[in-house]
């Protein structure tokens, strides 16, 4: 093939470049395939299988070794048992036996048959064939031996040579054993339905919420006043302090025996008794006779997500808003709008594209979240959500795959959320 | 709607407001149980702006100074005598500190929110600005009070002993006699029983190398998606944050899962490559928008001149770049010693925790609560240090990246 030198350089000098490009990225890219992508599929796979917490440790041969008899002077006739047994109570071992150094310095008469003595250099070995063994199969291997050295053998010695097995096990994460069984449990569960709604409520509720607060902190931080920037930072703490200080003094807070909200509450006249926030489902509270039924623990904790996320779309609409040319409000002015017209026909337009990219963000943020409610309420009294529901499925029951297909249920949701997402994301919006 | 109506009202409410406000902090400072009397505060305020309304500034000379006065004679004399302490549990001095407070924020924001308002008709402009100014004044009372009450309660619950949290949870007066070791003992009970040593020294390796691998990472990928032709750069460019919306939930599992299986998963390793791979893609796209900013003509002067592409990102780009290398830094430092939940779900070694996972195993019947507070101080102060000193660049990074939490 012929190219002119022109075209060759230009070709060569791209190629280069190409190839800079994908040498400065694969670090990048393995790290992300190794520990996001792969881990995702990994999730389909354990979701559709019947592993349990306990199968991570895989089925292995545990050989205990013991000495009978004396080992003292030359003609002592002593056995060396070897206990065997398969650790997993569910799944074969398959080809599995033992090797170990025997010293020199005894005669061996009496050998189990599954066993033979392989001289090597450095001294004699005794393989044993164990072949295939069920699950929770168990044995004994024995051999007897005569001492004839005592110098050579004793029972350090040979305790010191540590028998070594071969085996294959068959573990059930790389097995192909397949069932649906998990997401038949997850959603036949009854309170499945339950944690779907509990999940939507606090995602609708907090995301709102948190937008509205953060709307309502820009409007007030855009007047100068003094100590503004004091009080701007101040803002941040709860979205920048550790999730773990402020949830526990959030629990401290209102703790309902010795926090300071319910004291305070009892000792103003203001509750009758000690209200445990977040530890009870529902409180009833009447107004004008009628008597409604609160779901306490929930709003609290959506609550705690309103109050540690607002300061993020503070900063965000703020920003926005200061970007506002002032000429448009002095024309305003001049026409005689109010300011709440003002607001409603200049500002909301002028934001209105990073509230929408926020709200979408921030529903799938919200959706995503566990930190919070965990250590809140531990998922108790009416708050478990799906991604609380994962770790209680995978870690609490110790059911790994039922985990795993609530966190595909999961997955599935942001799929759609995405799609939504980049279907309605404004392009304007920065 | 008549300006002396709305005068009347703001100093209904802000009276009121402010005699609860400050009745709760006497009672959260001095540990006295005060009791709430709204209803002589509400009507001082109510007097006080019907004043605020008659009274224009010109015609008084001292208007600031009697609109003060009045009200502490009002609350003085409608609560005959007690405006704040009923029962006399507190010293003359604290009672006449909150009676002079209570009197000067009472008007000051009573001036702030009538403000040039007077006893007549208001036009709907007047009224809309009245009522700006006065959600104004309670939105910034009310968000300075729910944004640092549960701060105050953590660092004055982990200053008290067992005992007097006991006798009473309201009572968060510093008794200074006690002596510094005595207020201080939860922190030195954490460091020498609690091996908050070791937490900290963990949280702070795996925070730093967090950052570094991150930045290694990061920053040629970034200048590769920002500077050099190739196919699929579009695509990269807008996947990257689509990673970024994979939920740490998902992956637990799984990672849980494999790690257990290589035998790695107890160890700050499996953390300090874990952390990397989510703060990556947001690095990414933080110094992807900065390196595009920067003018294409010095990568080609570097060009001409001899240099390597490596060296003009290490001598060009980097140098240049260094407000948004620091943001991303202190981004991904406050994401990793945040961190929560793979720190508590891979650490089972007492030496290897992290502060996060230590702090949840104090969270039991048996470690009291000012231990626990104690902790979260502890986890708490340096992210906000390094905030408050960092504001700027933290901020920046704030709002380029984090969509997160």
């Amino acid at each position: 093939m012929s190219r002119t030198s022109r075209s060759d350089f230009n070709g060569e000098l791209a190629r280069r470049e190409k190839r800079l490009a994908y040498l400065l990225l694969l670090p990048t890219f393995i790290l992300i395939l190794a520990i996001v992508l792969l881990p995702l599929l990994t999730n389909f796979w354990i979701s559709f299988k019947p592993v349990k917490l306990g199968d991570l440790r895989p089925p292995s041969l545990i050989i205990k070794e013991a000495l009978r008899g004396a080992i003292a002077s030359p003609g002592d006739i002593f056995k060396i048992e070897y206990r065997f047994r398969n650790s997993s109570v569910k799944y074969p071992l398959t080809e599995a036996s033992l090797r170990d150094t025997l010293p020199d310095g005894l005669l061996i008469t009496t050998l189990d048959p599954a066993c033979e003595i392989i001289s090597e250099e450095g001294g004699r070995t005794i393989f044993c064939t164990l072949g295939d063994l069920d699950a929770k199969a168990r044995g004994k291997l024995v051999v007897e031996a005569v001492l004839e050295e005592p110098m050579l053998v004793n029972k350090d010695i040979l305790k010191a040579s540590k028998p070594e097995t071969l085996f294959i096990a068959q573990n059930v994460l790389t097995s192909f054993e397949f069932t649906l069984e998990n997401f038949k449990k997850v959603f036949s569960a009854a309170e499945f339905w339950n944690v779907l709604k509990t999940s939507i409520y606090y995602t609708v509720f907090g995301t709102a919420g948190a937008l509205l607060f953060g709307l309502f902190a820009a409007q007030i931080m855009l007047k100068t006043f003094p100590g503004r920037s004091i009080i701007r930072g101040l803002f941040l703490f709860p979205y920048v302090a550790p999730v773990i200080a402020v949830a526990f003094s959030w629990v401290v807070l209102f703790d309902p025996f010795s926090g300071v909200v319910n004291t305070m509450l009892l000792q103003l006249g203001a509750a009758e008794g000690p209200i445990n926030f977040f530890g009870q489902r529902k409180v009833d509270i009447s107004v004008f006779g009628l008597t409604i039924e609160f779901p306490i623990a929930l709003s609290m904790v959506i609550l705690f997500e309103i109050w540690r996320y607002f300061p993020l779309s503070f900063l965000f609409i703020l920003a926005r808003m200061q970007s506002i040319p002032s000429d448009i409000y002095e024309a305003a002015e001049m026409d005689g709008a109010t300011p709440l017209q003002q607001f409603w026909s200049l500002s909301l337009p002028f934001i209105a594209g990073i509230l929408a990219v926020l709200f979408l963000l921030r529903f799938i943020w919200t959706f995503n979240k566990f930190d919070d409610i965990f250590l809140l309420t531990g998922g108790n009294a009416g708050t478990r959500t799906l991604t609380v529901n994962v770790y209680e499925q995978a870690f609490a029951i110790s059911n790994l795959g039922a985990g795993a297909a609530v966190a595909v249920v999961i997955f599935v949701f942001l799929l759609i959320f995405s799609v939504i997402f980049i279907r309605f994301s404004p392009k304007d919006a920065g | 709607m008549t300006g002396m109506f709305a005068s009347a009202l703001t100093g209904l409410v802000w009276v009121g407001l402010w005699h609860l406000v400050l009745t709760m902090m006497a009672i959260l400072a001095t540990g006295a149980a005060l009791p709430l009397a709204l209803g002589p505060a509400a009507f001082s305020g109510l007097v006080a702006g019907v004043f605020a309304a008659l009274q224009r500034p010109s015609l008084l000379r001292n208007r600031r100074m009697t609109g003060i006065i009045l009200i502490a004679c009002l609350l003085f004399s409608f609560s005959l005598g007690t405006p704040f302490d009923p029962e006399s549990l507190l010293a003359p001095w604290q009672s006449l500190l909150l009676l002079v407070l209570a009197s000067a924020a009472g008007w000051l924001s009573i001036e702030k929110t009538v403000g040039p308002a007077n006893a007549g008709f208001m036009t709907r402009y007047g009224t809309e600005e009245f009522y700006l100014r006065l959600f104004w004044g309670l939105g910034l009372m009310m968000f300075v009070l729910i944004v640092a009450v549960p701060f105050y309660v953590m660092v004055m619950t982990s200053l008290k002993s067992q005992h007097s949290l006991m006798i009473n949870p309201l009572d968060f007066s510093i008794d200074y006699s006690l002596g510094v070791t005595k207020l201080l003992s939860s922190y030195i009970e954490l460091f020498t029983d609690y091996g908050f040593m070791t937490l900290l020294v963990n949280s702070a390796v795996v925070s730093v190398a967090t950052v570094i691998i991150t930045l290694l990472f990061s920053v040629p990928g970034a200048y590769a998606v920002a500077k050099l032709r190739f196919p699929g750069r579009k695509w990269l460019s807008g996947s990257v944050l689509l990673i970024y919306l994979i939920p740490a939930i998902i992956l637990v599992i799984p990672l849980y899962a494999i790690f257990s299986q290589l035998g790695m998963r107890n160890s700050l390793f499996a953390l300090c490559i874990v952390y990397p791979a989510t703060t990556i893609p947001v690095a990414v796209y933080m110094l992807r928008g900065y390196f595009a900013g920067l003018p294409s003509d010095l990568d080609d002067a570097g060009l001409m001149d001899g240099l390597s592409r490596l060296q003009i990102i290490t001598n060009i780009a980097m140098p240049l770049s260094m407000p948004a290398i620091a943001s991303v830094a202190l981004y991904v430092f406050m994401i990793a010693w945040n961190e929560f939940l793979f720190a508590f779900m891979f650490l089972d070694d007492v030496k290897l925790f992290t502060l996060s996972r230590g702090i949840v195993s104090l969270n039991s019947s048996e470690v009291p609560r000012q231990h626990l507070m104690a902790g979260a101080v502890i986890a708490t102060a340096p992210v906000l240090f390094l905030f408050l000193w960092f504001e700027r660049f933290l901020v920046s990074g704030l709002t380029a990246g984090s969509v997160k939490g």
